[in-house]
């Protein structure tokens, strides 16, 4: 994406709205994440006809549509593979998939699991609601075990997917977790993620105000969160808590809560997104809440080889060194042989 | 076709003139018949002949040495005139171990030559075979003229100064009986020397095996005169061969050539979303070799993705394809019918194996036509088309391609295993002389006038208007849209637009030529055929007509949709009989579209339509 960065490139968000009236449910979370988006990419430096944004099946994939910029509504959890498809014939375009818990990991889990080992180039915005909206109201694999819903009268028994410990051990080199509530946190983490490059995942808590109300609000209720969840900023103490007085140590190999005053400073773990940081990131990404706070913001940012640019580069590699160099001269290499 | 005589006390070898031979060769499937058959086959084709070759292997990479299951068989015939199929019996077999013998003998003509391993003919391999006694030992065989040769023993003796391993010198033995059957049919080794040379230049010693191999078989028949007849089948006569320079081809390689083609003259880049599967997966392999031609092929995580990277390439402007078999098809549909809805150009290619489910792998079929015409949720029209031969693989492909950009559809082109796997000499064309492909951008719209679904009228197409392209943006999907290329649910429009998705595809028809046709255009009988079928049917005319029968052949490369007065053809003949390696697939097709009442032949035995079958199948409705 650097190649096409410009830095005169300066858009309002009006310019990246399309005029389609959006028709989410009102009170909806997508709202908060798609003006977060909206003026993510007015930061980008990137031209409009630039960005791509590909969706799958859900509440949350109607969203290229509310984009003006080139979009894809694609087919049921398939996004990723359409991304890749247009990523890897034109590697300028900045792309973006939108998925939901039921598109992205229940039905495309399969294709979340090799787009991200594969490390494109491409961002994933993983709108998060722990249930099926769209099919008004079954048990998603990321809601919570017990959770009743028409389809699990007596409470949901399957386990919920960690989507970005998941997302780790694909060896995504960007991963981060937004509530969208806190809507300059999510745009800030959103423009660090454009500009990453590679894989992108970001989990965002998004809620359901008609099937799963309140599922988040220990994170987004003003007066609790601070309590409840803990910012990680690179490179800061992992501290949280509405006075900062609590933070996380590490004890045996685990994890554990702590009242500041009740450690030495530098007992207090300090966060890092480095590459090479990765058993820290990976005990972060177990902490679940009401047992720990839970953390939001990045986990881990590396840079590794993109898909797409090895790729070209073995082009460039087979353009120098072939001994066929065109057509023609494909079609006489094997035995032929002339009639006069 | 072929007379053996036995002519025992004569010193000198007769060559008996040919018009064509079929020969099989028949082992375990680690035992390099197909290699062996395919030198025999390319030899034959640059020395002149027509060839046609049938690839006839198992499911099982390596299944138990001389098991039944296990038996490869490479088949194919060499002839002075036009070869239009594989042939229904063979004239030289050659077998590996009783397996091989037991699995081809009913396919061996009586008075055909055997040509046997005999060191292979142990009571063990015997029964594996499920021979309660040898064969050589008893008169089982009588009818044939059998050669056997302890061929192992022949190896270890030619070999003897080349330093391999016992176990290596033995996996020269398909040399040996390649020379054996060069002999016979006077084909001279030097271009197989040559290849061998190139083919194992890293491992010297190999090649030096298999030259001696292959050298001993020639001398083993010079030396003990065990034929007293060798074949000469003469190059076909030259006001029938077209000047030109050609190469040998199979139907797979031919597949991704005309799709490299089609990207060149696009100006496109070549994009091709796959997964492996037999027998699609050469397109895939053979297109990943040729990065420099500005090819990219993803192998994707599974079916779905693989037409998914397609589909998504496709809207950023490459020229996509994607290549499958009948169970990926099915995997792929309603992706397909994404780029229906979306009309992004689109080249499905099935290799139709034997269904349903996983069926019969391997072998070759033309069961996928009804999926491919309607195995698709709601009003899904897409172009089908189908190959007749290996090297016509490389002109329909490019045909898709073509198709596809200029109508801004997806194409399904049915090609199946036997059209993959065999091959035949081709005349490199001149690409200059194929049809150009006509692409409509934003640089022939006006951006004040521009919607996404606004069509042009001649085709009905949209424009192809790509990301990155500024002030275009637009989004699409596999909602609904009306001409502004906004999500509508408004019925009458969902109704127009199913409308013209369908009559887009039925425009395909005012470019489509009369078909294939041989004959007189009234009359009797009728053979209709499409795809692979069509030698079998063609020879079936041919033996027919030679016997006084009056028939028509009339073969269709574009399924659908149809050329535009078939009704017509089809209404001049008393009877159409539609020959297909299915269960009467097209007949639905047929029978449905025009009210003619057709007359199935059908066999799924996974193999090309026997043309035996097919000339009593006429001659008793006569």
């Amino acid at each position: 994406m650097s190649e096409v960065i410009n830095k005169n490139v300066s858009y309002s968000k009006k310019d990246l709205q399309s005029s389609t009236s959006i028709k989410w449910c009102p009170g909806c979370g997508d709202y908060s994440v798609y003006n977060a988006v909206i003026n993510a990419f007015t930061q980008l430096n990137t031209l409009r006809e630039n960005f791509l944004v590909v969706s799958g099946i859900g509440c949350s994939s109607r969203f290229p549509y509310y984009c003006q910029t080139y979009g894809f509504h694609t087919i049921h959890g398939r996004a990723p593979t359409v991304a890749m498809g247009a990523k890897l014939t034109n590697p300028d375009l900045s792309v973006w998939i939108v998925t939901g818990d039921g598109d992205g990991l229940s039905i495309g889990g399969n294709h979340f699991m090799h787009i991200v080992r594969r490390n494109p180039d491409i961002k994933i915005l993983l709108f998060n609601n722990e249930i099926y909206g769209l099919t008004k109201g079954q048990f998603s694999p990321t809601s919570k075990v017990g959770l009743k819903t028409k389809t699990s009268p007596m409470g949901s028994i399957e386990r919920p997917i960690n989507a970005l410990h998941l997302a780790f051990t694909m060896g995504a080199t960007f991963i981060a977790r937004v509530v969208a509530t806190d809507v300059k946190h999510m745009q800030k983490v959103i423009v660090e993620a454009g500009r990453h490059k590679g894989i992108a995942v970001i989990e965002i808590f998004t809620n359901c105000i008609i099937f799963n109300d309140d599922t988040f609000y220990p994170f987004e209720a003003k007066s609790i969160r601070n309590d409840n969840i803990i910012f990680m900023e690179n490179e800061q103490p992992l501290i949280y808590g509405k006075n900062n007085d609590k933070g996380l140590t590490l004890k045996d190999l685990s994890i554990k809560k702590v009242n500041i005053d009740d450690v030495d400073n530098k007992n207090i773990l300090t966060h890092n997104t480095d590459g090479d940081n990765s058993t820290m990131q990976y005990l972060l990404l177990q902490l679940e809440y009401p047992n720990f706070p839970l953390p939001v913001g990045i986990f881990r940012k590396t840079e590794e080889s993109t898909f797409d640019d090895t790729l070209r580069s073995h082009e460039k590699i087979a353009k120098e060194n072939a001994k066929i160099k065109t057509l023609k001269d494909l079609m006489y290499s094997g035995d032929i042989w002339t009639v006069k | 076709m072929m007379n053996i005589t036995s002519d025992k006390t004569s010193n000198t070898v007769k060559n008996l003139g040919l018009k064509n031979v079929v020969v099989r060769f028949a082992g375990d499937s680690g035992d390099g018949m197909q290699l062996t058959g395919e030198r025999l086959a390319k030899v034959s084709a640059m020395m002149g002949n027509d060839v046609l070759t049938l690839a006839d292997f198992p499911a099982e990479i390596r299944a138990p040495a001389g098991s039944l299951g296990g038996v490869s068989g490479y088949q194919m015939t060499i002839g002075t005139t036009d070869v239009y199929t594989t042939g229904d019996k063979v004239d030289i077999l050659v077998a590996m171990n009783p397996a091989a013998l037991r699995v081809n003998v009913d396919l061996t003509k009586k008075g055909g030559i055997i040509i046997l391993n005999s060191f292979a003919f142990t009571k063990k391999n015997c029964e594996k075979a499920g021979y309660l006694e040898n064969p050589l030992n008893n008169k089982s065989l009588s009818s044939f003229r059998v050669i056997s040769v302890d061929v192992n023993k022949i190896i270890k003796e030619a070999l003897k100064d080349v330093p391999l391993s016992t176990k290596e010198k033995e996996r020269c033995k398909n040399f040996f009986a390649l020379g054996v059957v060069c002999w016979l049919l006077n084909r001279k080794l030097d271009t197989t020397i040559d290849w061998i040379e190139k083919k194992f230049f890293k491992k010297k010693l190999i090649a030096e095996g298999n030259q001696k191999a292959l050298n001993a078989g020639l001398l083993f028949c010079e030396a003990n005169e065990i034929f007293s007849t060798s074949f000469v089948i003469d190059k076909k006569k030259a006001e029938h061969v077209v000047k030109g320079t050609y190469a040998y081809i199979n139907g797979s390689t031919a597949t991704a050539w005309g799709l490299i083609c089609a990207s060149q003259k696009a100006q496109r880049r070549l994009f091709l979303g796959s997964y492996p599967i037999t027998p699609a997966t050469a397109i895939m392999q053979e297109l990943a070799a040729y990065k420099q031609l500005n090819v990219t092929t993803y192998q994707a995580e599974d079916e779905i993705a693989g037409i998914g990277t397609s589909i998504g390439a496709s809207f950023a402007g490459a020229l996509a394809a994607t290549s499958t078999s009948g169970p990926g098809l099915a995997l792929k549909s309603e992706f397909l019918n994404l780029a229906v809805i979306a009309e992004l150009p689109l080249v499905v290619i099935d290799v139709q194996r034997g269904g349903p489910s996983t069926g019969l792998p391997t072998k070759t079929e033309q069961s996928d036509l009804l999926q491919a015409l309607w195995g698709r949720n709601g009003e899904s029209p897409v172009v089908v088309l189908a190959p007749k031969t290996p090297s016509d693989c490389f002109f329909t492909a490019y045909e898709a391609c073509r198709i596809a950009c200029k109508y801004m559809t997806p194409v399904i082109l049915l090609t199946d295993g036997y059209l993959a796997n065999g091959s035949e000499s081709w005349q490199i064309p001149d690409v200059n002389s194929l049809k150009s492909i006509d692409i409509v951008d934003h640089k022939n719209i006006n951006l004040e006038n521009y919607k996404p679904f606004k069509r042009f009228s001649l085709t009905l197409a949209r424009p192809w208007v790509i990301p990155g392209t500024k002030g275009f943006e637009h989004r699409l999907g596999g909602l609904e849209k009306n001409e502004a290329g906004d999500v509508s649910s408004d019925g009458n429009n969902h109704h127009r637009m199913c409308e013209l998705r369908l009559q887009k595809i039925n425009k395909v028809a005012d470019e489509i030529p009369f078909p294939d046709f041989y004959g007189n255009k009234s009359g009797d009988v009728l053979l209709l055929s499409w795809g692979s079928t069509f030698g079998s049917v063609r020879q079936a005319t041919h033996n027919l007509t030679k016997k006084g029968i009056s028939v028509s052949h009339c073969h269709l490369k574009y399924i659908n949709p149809f050329f535009k007065n078939l009704k017509n053809i089809l209404s001049s003949f008393k009877h159409v009989i539609v020959a297909e390696n299915n269960l009467g697939q097209l007949s639905v097709k047929i029978r449905s579209e025009f009210c003619v009442n057709t007359v199935p032949f059908n066999e799924v035995r996974g193999r090309p339509l026997i043309v035996k079958d097919l000339e009593e199948m006429v001659i008793s409705l006569l």
